[in-house]
């Protein structure tokens, strides 16, 4: 009965009622959490770029409340449709009654995981492995050069693909000669100390291995506003694990992450990332998935690194004064950007930057989503909500593709050919002499 | 201070856009913050400005000619006329070719999902042939999988309203194979990317597999209203193409959420921010604000990035929140309130007083809302400015029923106007 229809026998005030501490938490494999909030109006639905191009996919709605309410009626297994969502979780940023859908998705996806695929399957070996990509890069970039040579190479392709179901549409990303850590010991870590302006930098996989001169960037301009910058240990920030459903692996790191970064935080360190996957995952996928003492402090000290600065500096004082020579650039908002609001920030800043066009190449997302499009069976989807984003970027003046996210940016190379920058790299080039 | 702009506005739906582009008019630097996507997905599109008054038995025909009828509180009565004539401009000019209805002071009266007339002042262009003063037949199509929308219910409701021309209805299977639980989104889809679909063991091009479908219920119509799903980014082409195939005037009617007319506003009212240089930061809420050490001047609101308290400064603000719907006005067992400033809500303390017995009666809930003065100001209990610096526009403000009064955009724009132009000139 509701209170509704007898209000004198309740009282809303009293100190007993604690109606969160019936559900489980979300550790549990509960869809529960925030489901009742949504009213079905669809908002999510029309955001998802997956259901926009594959008419057999039932959209985020179906994967989050819905299938809540299935289970709810009998225990009905996660259906396998959940592997089709690319965990671009736009549908969150959609959400007008805050259902956390993507939180929902990566439970579903890691319960269809542990309970509907088989361990032994060609799919699930391949998505571990996608997942682990830290794992085969730490391998590949000891020998860079032997790497780049063997996974450039068409057989190994065509294996991969055959195998492993990997596309070999693709070509693998190179492996740096140097790798972001190495350079860093070879520096000998921070040229600047500082006991008020600290910042611990997550550099992720891809910065540390394949585009160091990102997280350089990143150190340089750091150093020039006076900041100490530190690198401590690291693993993989976990957003390959969550979009594959292996939160085992992901809880693995994210206990890695919180070891290591805990203690600075303490010490006065904010966290910040270059990559708008890694930074998103800190915020946001950390505490919604995983309880472990200290994840909710190094949440709220995480920041996407030109984020940092615009709130703590006058970067935008600084890039109104600077200068670069004449480049014009055709920007995309990575989808991880765009659901910490990130997604204008660099179009804002360096439409102000004398010797720079650049132009927002519209919100679509690029499509490949991490390790989504590298799938062989998703690789046409992939391309398909990838193609507005071409388009878009073909007609802009720019010639040379700008976007955080290291994926997105593998996207943008594939389909238009462009050379990609990360917007620490054009920052570094106006602020840093 | 990093982030610091001489106006801010909370808000992106059509008061929050307005206001910003209001404010943006007088040379100020603007940032309109927004949380998640707007209200806008839910609405028809449809712009109205008074349909019904309290005084009048049947719908409004001139909104500018009632307007004095209205209570001294009312927000029309605040702003003025001038405001709504402001913000009316403002929406002319961004929805240019788009919207219709400009030409006369008059409302218009459109043929709506539920098969009701709702009198109102812009429309899609796309539902223009669908008006109900014009007398040629017409045909209501509906989709059998799309179960918010049925054609001949439409039909007979409008006929019953005795509508002065005659109206058939038809339900017809959506060319094509979609799951069983095929949206809205999907069709549109289809039929803005003109893709090939199955029809009658034959393979069509989208469009044309529709106009196939609907011809053997055509009859001795003279146009023909389906569903506002028409397409989303070629919309115009899927209806001029439809229109050709059938030799007939096509016309949207607007539907629920997912709403593509609303949809197709909140993009054009997006494209003329950025053409005006407001700055947009979406996808985080505001939840709290910094005044000055007089405690009467907002120095900053507080965004929250994901845990992250960011102060956003400005030397205006602009409350463009919403209502009820929107969730900027919020209530719990406690009471009714307004998240952001915590603006004063005028609302009994006995919350079974919040509501009517009677479902279609007069609910207090529907006029929850900050008060404002002339000014746009949101005033306290005591009847004084909560902040120097704020102003309300849109469904925060309370004083009125614009559901009952069909009048939620028209109040939108005459205060958006109004508060954008004030907030500007005072920098």
């Amino acid at each position: 009965m509701s209170d509704a229809e007898s209000p004198s026998s309740f009282d809303p005030t009293a100190q007993s009622f604690e109606p969160v501490s019936v559900f489980p938490d979300a550790e549990d494999m509960d869809l529960r959490p925030g489901a009742d909030n949504c009213y079905k109006c669809t908002a999510c639905d029309t955001s998802c770029p997956v259901a926009e191009v594959d008419d057999e996919f039932p959209g985020p709605k179906f994967q989050g409340p819905e299938q809540w309410r299935l289970k709810r009626k009998s225990d009905e297994a996660v259906d396998d449709s959940i592997m089709s969502c690319s965990n671009c979780m736009r549908c969150d940023n959609a959400c007008p009654s805050s259902v956390p859908l993507s939180q929902m998705h990566n439970t579903a996806r890691a319960e269809y995981v542990d309970e509907e695929m088989d361990k032994l399957s060609r799919e699930y070996l391949r998505n571990r492995t996608l997942a682990n990509y830290r794992t085969l890069a730490s391998v590949g970039s000891k020998v860079p050069r032997l790497t780049n040579f063997v996974m450039g190479n068409s057989i190994v392709q065509k294996i991969n693909e055959k195998i492993l179901g990997i596309t070999a549409e693709r070509e693998f990303p190179d492996f740096a000669t140097e790798t972001f850590r190495q350079w860093w010991n070879k520096r000998g870590g921070p040229k600047v100390r500082s006991e008020e302006k600290r910042v611990a930098y997550f550099h992720g996989c891809y910065s540390n291995y394949n585009t160091p001169e990102v997280g350089k960037g990143m150190v340089r301009v750091f150093e020039s506003f006076g900041y100490e910058v530190v690198v401590p240990k690291q693993g993989c920030s976990g957003t390959p694990m969550f979009a594959n459903g292996m939160l085992a692996d992901a809880k693995r790191e994210a206990g890695i992450t919180v070891d290591n970064f805990s203690g600075l935080i303490d010490e006065g360190y904010d966290v910040i990332a270059s990559c708008t996957s890694c930074s998103m995952s800190l915020k946001q996928e950390y505490p919604e998935l995983f309880s472990m003492d200290g994840i909710e402090d190094l949440s709220i000290h995480t920041y996407e690194a030109m984020e940092y600065l615009r709130i703590h500096e006058d970067l935008e004082g600084a890039i109104a004064d600077a200068s670069v020579e004449e480049q014009a650039f055709a920007y995309h908002a990575p989808c991880h950007a765009r659901n910490q609001g990130l997604d204008r920030q660099a179009v804002e800043l360096f439409r102000d930057l004398d010797g720079v066009v650049i132009e927002d190449v519209g919100d679509s997302c690029s499509g490949i989503s991490g390790t989504y499009g590298w799938k062989e069976e998703k690789y046409e989807t992939s391309m398909k909500i990838g193609e507005e984003m071409f388009g878009h970027m073909e007609h802009s003046t720019g010639n040379v593709g700008m976007t955080e996210c290291p994926t997105c940016s593998m996207q943008m190379e594939h389909g238009t050919g462009y050379d990609i920058k990360h917007p620490l790299q054009l920052l570094e080039e106006a602020l840093v002499e | 201070m990093a982030i610091e702009e001489d106006v801010i506005v909370i808000g992106g739906g059509i008061a929050g856009s307005i206001a910003a582009l209001s404010a943006a008019d007088t040379g100020a630097q603007v940032r309109l913050v927004t949380h998640k996507k707007s209200t806008l997905r839910h609405a028809s599109g449809l712009i109205d400005v008074l349909g019904y008054t309290d005084g009048e038995s049947g719908p409004v025909h001139d909104p500018f000619t009632s307007l004095d009828g209205l209570p001294e509180e009312h927000p029309y009565s605040l702003v003025g006329e001038s405001a709504i004539r402001g913000g009316l401009e403002i929406f002319d000019t961004v929805t240019d070719g788009a919207y219709s209805g400009a030409h006369t002071d008059q409302n218009a009266l459109v043929t709506t999902s539920g098969g009701a007339i709702k009198p109102t002042a812009r429309y899609p262009t796309s539902a223009a042939a669908g008006l109900v003063s014009d007398d040629r037949s017409m045909l209501i199509v509906g989709f059998r999988s799309l179960t918010d929308f049925n054609g001949e219910l439409v039909a007979d409701h409008l006929a019953a309203a005795g509508v002065p021309f005659e109206v058939n209805g038809a339900e017809i299977e959506v060319p094509g194979n979609y799951r069983a639980d095929a949206r809205v989104t999907r069709i549109a889809n289809a039929l803005d990317l003109n893709k090939d679909l199955s029809y009658n063991g034959r393979t069509l091009p989208a469009r044309e597999a529709f106009a196939e479908a609907i011809k053997p219920h055509l009859g001795t119509a003279d146009r023909v209203g389906v569903p506002a799903l028409l397409g989303d980014d070629h919309a115009d082409d899927v209806r001029a193409d439809l229109e050709r195939s059938l030799g007939v005037a096509v016309f949207e009617i607007p539907m629920g959420p997912p709403s593509y007319p609303g949809l197709r506003l909140e993009d054009l009212l997006f494209d003329a921010l950025d053409d005006a240089g407001v700055r947009i930061s979406d996808g985080n809420p505001a939840v709290g604000y910094e005044t000055a050490a007089d405690g009467d001047t907002l120095e900053s609101i507080t965004i929250d990035r994901r845990g992250r308290e960011i102060p956003y400064h400005a030397e205006q603000f602009i409350l463009a929140t919403g209502g009820l719907v929107g969730k900027g006005i919020n209530s719990d067992r406690n009471g009714v309130y307004e998240p952001v400033f915590n603006c004063y809500v005028p609302h009994s303390d006995d919350r079974y007083q919040w509501f009517s017995e009677d479902a279609f009666g007069e609910h207090p809930f529907a006029t929850f809302g900050v008060p404002i003065d002339e000014h746009c100001q949101p005033l306290t209990a005591e009847g004084k400015t909560e902040f120097s610096n704020l102003r309300a526009a849109g469904g925060v403000i309370g004083g009125v029923d614009p559901t009952a009064e069909k009048s939620k955009s028209g109040v939108s724009l005459a205060t958006g106007y109004a508060a954008g132009r004030e907030a500007g000139e005072a920098i």
